[in-house]
């Protein structure tokens, strides 16, 4: 889950780290009052979950309040990267002597959390890393004990000679460590991290990602989410248990496994056609589940055709069938259905679907082809 | 022969009571696996009725277990909030192979479980994997059996329901398997692609690989630059996910497109560069395995 960076930099707050005050704003009026209770000039950022605001005009500097009130009201509503932006920070702006970049993630091949840092911020690490990779330092965590002392000394001594800066820099990248652990994130960058003109170290950017599979543990982190950020298809399957994500085609899918979701939305492409979705209906044998998800596909006003392709091995066929009935019996439902279902229960399955009117194939291929031979008819 | 799962294996189910663990005891027992024991904290001292004469022991904790029953592989059906440390505990007891079906752990808690076990040099597979299967000589964890047969093909795969697809089709084509292992879809997975290619390298039987992967990370580019290196036998390859947008998790929790990292192109290039022929499309798996072999 990706929260936005006023969100991320409260919940540095809390860890300790310095971040320059500023508020959210929905509107341009309080953005001006939020500008009149800080000192000097502020910034105003546009909150949406894609890099690159800066370039996009998502982020100006305001002379004062009434100016923050124009810049806002130019922000606020702006499309940047297809999404719309609905707030803006309102945020002291401060005299930059340096910037630099520290960030900490999953790594996946080193099976651990690793830090990278580097003298050069305020651009992509990415960037860096293409061009200067001798400017980044890369440092494994073990888990089990966490950051040491001397590992965040380390990267702050690589990133500031002068001692002062770099004990503040040791304390800061501590204390995001704690963050990313307490907060159960995947990853945890600050970019730039800066030196103000008297020499001061601040985070004036964030960007925190948290683990999906830790929002069990910290429930108070789930409302950082942000639900207009998202359509409202894919806040109605995450609440029905079902992990789906809209796209711009018109064959709907539904699948239980995710390799095999992807495979089949792969599967629509190569015979010709676009998939409106990916859906995995998951591996339990929840008929109200099948339901949800054909709901949920069939309100999409883009789709033409809903192709079911079920492998069971938890999942039960019959279930699956069951639901489909159900669901079609409780809603209108449009588009034409083509199923596929084998595996476990498969002979059960296909004899309450006879008995309600519908057939079903056993192979992936030819309903993925007859499903899009549908979508181009209709 | 075949990898990590054979007629030695003498299994411990971590998880035994639960709607999961209870059922899949009872088709792994049907399969043939050795389930010696299983493991309930407060139910230790009952039986699990497996099948009509069979009961299993429940213990309190693996340790016991393993004392009593001599189990060497364990599978873990209990929630995520205690499945990490379900796995520290079998490796705690010198379960030399863990099996972690649950999806959802926490990647923190994982990745310290993870770093436990190797320590103790137990092997870990999964989390949020469906698990082994040997055809003819058992299976550990939730791979419907009968898909399976025994024959020359090694599987190795991220999915659980894209491998039975693969399995599957290869079964209906005559065309057997030593050992399909699901290695899970989660960032951090015990048990790498790199793992599984070099077990089939060593096990005789193998004769040709299958490596069914998807977007998200390296593991399969570095697999297939290992195996142009150090593996002789065959492989065919498939990645799902060309479809898949960027920035956005497709369901597993490492299925996911960072930047520009992890798209299913790359891994695609990477695999053909390195001499894996992949398949467009999981039907052509077969097509590619039965050229591979010759037949």
């Amino acid at each position: 889950m990706d929260i936005h960076e006023y969100q991320a930099k409260e919940l540095f707050r809390e860890a300790g780290i310095p971040v320059p005050p500023g508020e959210v704003a929905t509107t341009p009026e309080e953005a001006e009052q939020i500008a009149r209770t800080l000192e000097g000039r502020v910034v105003v950022k546009a909150q949406v979950h894609v890099g690159g605001r800066g370039k996009a005009g998502g982020v100006k500097l305001a002379n004062g309040p009434e100016e923050a009130r124009t810049h806002a009201s130019e922000i606020l509503g702006m499309r940047i990267k297809g999404l719309t932006v609905e707030k803006v920070l309102v945020t002291t702006a401060e005299d930059i002597a340096s910037e630099a970049y520290v960030g900490v993630l999953i790594d996946r091949r080193r099976q651990a959390p690793v830090f990278m840092v580097s003298p050069e911020g305020g651009i992509d690490i990415e960037e860096v890393a293409a061009t200067n990779p001798d400017a980044i330092l890369r440092l494994r965590v073990d888990p089990r004990y966490g950051l040491l002392p001397h590992q965040a000394y380390r990267m702050a001594d690589f990133l500031y000679p002068n001692p002062d800066l770099a004990k503040q820099g040791t304390r800061i990248i501590s204390r995001l460590y704690r963050a990313f652990t307490d907060n159960a994130c995947s990853m945890a960058e600050v970019n730039p991290l800066i030196v103000t003109a008297d020499g001061v170290v601040k985070a004036i950017d964030a960007k925190v990602s948290i683990d999906d599979s830790g929002l069990g543990r910290l429930p108070h982190l789930e409302e950082l989410r942000d639900l207009s950020a998202e359509p409202a298809s894919e806040t109605k399957a995450r609440n029905a248990g079902l992990s789906f994500v809209k796209l711009d085609g018109d064959v709907g899918c539904c699948v239980n496994g995710a390799g095999l979701a992807m495979a089949t939305m792969d599967l629509v492409k190569y015979y010709g056609g676009e998939p409106a979705n990916f859906l995995d209906i998951g591996g339990s044998s929840d008929p109200d589940k099948v339901v949800a998800a054909l709901e949920i596909i069939a309100s999409d006003p883009d789709v033409k055709t809903i192709l079911f392709n079920i492998f069971g091995g938890i999942t039960r066929c019959d279930d699956v069938a069951k639901g489909i009935v159900a669901a079609t019996d409780r809603i209108q439902i449009d588009p034409p259905i083509v199923i596929r279902l084998t595996g476990t229960n498969e002979a059960e399955a296909l004899n309450i679907l006879n008995d309600a009117g519908f057939s079903a194939y056993s192979g992936m291929d030819e309903v993925v082809e007859k499903a899009v031979q549908l979508a181009s008819e209709a | 022969m075949s990898v990590f799962v054979n007629d030695e294996t003498r299994l411990v189910v971590q998880g035994i009571t639960g709607r999961d663990g209870s059922f899949h005891t009872r088709q792994m027992v049907e399969y043939g696996t050795a389930v010696v024991a299983g493991v309930t904290p407060g139910k230790g001292g009952q039986k699990f009725s497996a099948r009509r004469g069979q009961d299993v022991p429940i213990f309190n904790t693996v340790v016991q277990a393993v004392q009593e029953s001599g189990a060497n592989t364990s599978v873990i059906y209990v929630p995520p909030a205690f499945a990490a440390g379900a796995i520290m505990e079998a490796a705690d007891a010198d379960i030399g192979f863990i099996v972690a079906i649950t999806e959802g752990i926490p990647v923190q808690e994982l990745a310290r479980a993870y770093a436990y076990v190797k320590d103790r040099g137990s092997r870990l597979l999964g989390p949020n994997c469906p698990g082994i299967i040997s055809p003819g000589q058992g299976k550990v964890g939730i791979i419907p059996a009968q898909i399976a047969s025994r024959g020359p093909v090694g599987l190795v795969s991220r999915s659980g329901t894209l491998t039975y697809e693969a399995v599957d089709q290869l079964t209906r084509a005559g065309i057997g398997q030593t050992t399909c292992i699901g290695i899970g879809g989660d960032p951090i997975v015990g048990t790498t692609f790199i793992d599984c290619l070099e077990a089939f390298r060593d096990d005789s039987d193998t004769e040709a690989v299958v490596m069914i992967g998807e977007i998200g990370g390296t593991d399969e580019q570095d697999a297939a630059e290992w195996a142009h290196e150090h593996l002789s036998k065959p492989v065919v390859g498939f990645i799902a996910g060309q479809t898949a947008p960027p920035g956005r998790r497709m369901g597993h929790a490492g299925a996911i497109i960072s930047g520009s990292s992890g798209t299913a192109e790359d891994k695609i290039r990477c695999f053909r560069q390195n001499g894996i022929a992949v398949a467009p499309r999981p039907a052509d798996i077969t097509h590619l395995i039965k050229e591979a072999l010759g037949i």
